[in-house]
């Protein structure tokens, strides 16, 4: 089923568009093509010639039962990190210190991984793994903790040369991302042009347009090279066991796309849900992260504490505030690894959590 | 100032908090319907009050992930926003990228041709001191207007030579294509002495140089070009920086910033 899946799939592109024409009532071939497998048959399967209105469009919570042959791809952080190895390429989603992936985080911090290089638009997993000696390079849009604007251990990294860095234009390193999940060698920018980040970065190479410009002028843009992600780490609000991710909150930030760029992709989540359920609590512009993109599901309940996830939570300021103080004392920080950063799984580290919350 | 409105009602005199807001917004004067992006309490203020007096036909976030068309207290999270519509971060790059908009960024060192750093002091390397990084900067500077807050007027801001260059100044962008030259403007520099704007030379040929607009009230000429480390363009004519009018008074005080969070970062 799956390859005969993804045969409809290429064919969609372009039939989609020609049914999308003569029913009206379907966004694009995905649509159509689900109604071919018949996960959405039944009376209300779309014909051609027939236009469905407005008012029936909408998509509730379904009641059908998932198919079987669906691989389930539930795993524990320690499966996700049995996967990755030394010297691994690895993207991180979120944004700052915004729905990060700390649980899978804090199990590359007490794993045996290490020489990694890490892209993201960091937050604290870049002070975290730099830190702990985990990071030979990370690659960025920028490092901050948001009410913190910059990250404490990120910085004296820097400062101490303890790690090598790729800093890119914000926008920049989005194309980065970009080109990667198109698999194209880079996208042209002019972003970096006449400011330092061409400097800081000897191995960004411009191209000229092959086109004229209206004063006939070939002109020269900032070529940003596709990542190449071996493994990307994502955190969802929810997910099915398929794979099938959900953001709830504001900003999937580039998630999607961290997940298109990779070789593998893990996603942890809030809560696994049944597939008939993710229209439960969002909307269909909420389910961006398709299964085909995602290779292991890991079930995280406060899986990005200390940082954000709306609307499941918000950020826990307090324990940034204590992480960020760990960059000044290392008998702290000393502390802050051992009841932290090695609590030997998620579950104990959620204990430890509760239990501060009460003595509190 | 010519654009100085008496009030007779003006509550009591403008402190310069509310001054540096004011000369903040009048760099959005004129933008019209572009997305006004500030970024820092005193910037925003100075943006959300320009929209809400001469320019209300600009569109601003509410410093998340939407646009908001009402007028949003500085710091106030809860809020209620009149959302009109969705930007997430990622659509920001689409609005950057299509030059309409016009951002007020902080500047930890800034040159005479308006290089700004925000990177790192010291080699960038091993930087003595690592600063917030390049950002957003170097993409901003040569899609759109950019206007520059520097609370802290002083040689060590105002340098002769940047350490790193985020944001690219006139020079910088001197010898690159015609479509960046066409889009990149450093619209005003304001700092808590002055107001600064780059003054083209005659025959056009050599770089935009920094050039002193306006003095903020008490505030001498010579005080500005001491704190500055560069020589400084000085007008024969210097006028004061204009007074908030009342209405932008009670804005500011009852509306934008009722915590009177502005003050923060003038020692307040």
């Amino acid at each position: 089923m799956k390859s005969s899946g993804s045969d409809d799939w290429v064919g969609g592109v372009g039939e989609g568009a020609t049914e999308r024409t003569l029913t009206a009532g379907h966004r694009d071939g995905s649509h159509n093509l689900t109604d071919r497998q018949g996960f959405r048959g039944g009376p209300d399967s779309p014909t051609v010639g027939r236009v469905t209105p407005p008012s029936q469009r909408s998509y509730a919570p379904s009641t059908l039962p998932a198919p079987d042959g669906r691989p389930d791809k539930r795993m524990t952080e320690d499966d996700v990190v049995a996967r990755l190895s030394s010297g691994m390429t690895i993207g991180i989603g979120g944004w700052g210190s915004r729905r990060k992936p700390m649980s899978l985080v804090r199990a590359i911090a007490r794993s045996e991984l290490t020489d990694l290089t890490i892209v993201c638009y960091g937050g604290p997993e870049v002070g975290i793994l730099s830190t702990l000696g985990k990071v030979r390079r990370a690659v960025y849009g920028f490092v901050s903790l948001d009410s913190i604007p910059l990250e404490p251990h990120f910085r004296q990294a820097r400062q101490q040369g303890t790690i090598e860095v790729t800093e890119l234009d914000e926008g920049a390193f989005y194309l980065g991302l970009l080109a990667a999940a198109h698999r194209v060698p880079f996208y042209p920018t002019r972003a970096g042009l006449g400011s330092d980040m061409m400097l800081m970065n000897p191995d960004l190479a411009t191209v000229t347009s092959p086109y004229p410009d209206a004063d006939g002028v070939h002109e020269d843009l900032v070529a940003i090279p596709a990542f190449q992600l071996d493994a990307s780490l994502i955190h969802m609000n929810r997910a099915d066991a398929a794979g099938n991710g959900q953001f709830l909150g504001p900003d999937l930030y580039f998630d999607d796309l961290f997940a298109k760029a990779a070789t593998s992709t893990y996603l942890s989540c809030e809560k696994v849900i049944a597939t008939g359920d993710l229209l439960a609590e969002g909307s269909l512009h909420t389910l961006k992260i398709p299964r085909l993109f995602v290779d292991g599901v890991v079930e995280s309940p406060r899986g990005a504490h200390f940082t954000e996830c709306p609307p499941d939570y918000g950020r826990d300021e307090a324990f940034q505030r204590v992480y960020a103080a760990t960059a000044k004392d290392p008998e702290a920080w000393r502390a802050f690894v051992d009841r932290w950063l090695e609590a030997p799984s998620h579950a104990e580290y959620l204990e430890r959590l509760d239990a501060e919350g009460e003595g509190a | 100032m010519a654009d100085l409105k008496p009030d007779a009602n003006q509550p009591e005199e403008a402190t310069i908090d509310e001054i540096c807001a004011v000369a903040i917004a009048e760099a959005f004067r004129g933008d019209g319907e572009i997305l006004c992006n500030p970024i820092g309490t005193t910037p925003i203020i100075g943006g959300r009050l320009a929209r809400a007096t001469f320019e209300p036909a600009m569109v601003m976030t509410d410093a998340v992930a939407v646009l908001a068309a009402n007028p949003l207290p500085v710091g106030d999270d809860n809020a209620e926003r009149l959302v009109e519509a969705w930007m997430p971060y990622r659509d920001m790059f689409d609005v950057v990228w299509s030059g309409r908009r016009h951002i007020v960024m902080g500047a930890s060192q800034i040159d005479a041709h308006g290089n700004q750093n925000l990177a790192a002091i010291g080699d960038w390397r091993r930087p003595k001191a690592q600063l917030l990084g390049l950002r957003g900067a170097p993409g901003n500077l040569i899609n759109h207007a950019t206007t520059y807050w520097v609370p802290n007027h002083s040689t060590r801001s105002f340098v002769l030579s940047v350490d790193v260059v985020s944001g690219p100044g006139y020079d910088r962008v001197a010898p690159l294509s015609a479509a960046i030259r066409a889009s990149h403007e450093i619209r005003r520099v304001v700092s808590n002495l002055a107001v600064m704007d780059f003054e083209s030379s005659g025959s056009g040929d050599e770089p935009r140089r920094m050039r002193l607009r306006s003095v903020h009230p008490g505030v001498t000429v010579d005080e500005v070009v001491e704190a500055t480390g560069f020589e400084l363009a000085v007008p024969d004519e210097v006028p004061e920086s204009r007074l908030p009018t009342g209405e932008e008074l009670h804005l500011i005080r009852e509306v934008l910033d009722p915590q009177g969070y502005r003050k923060a970062e003038f020692g307040g």
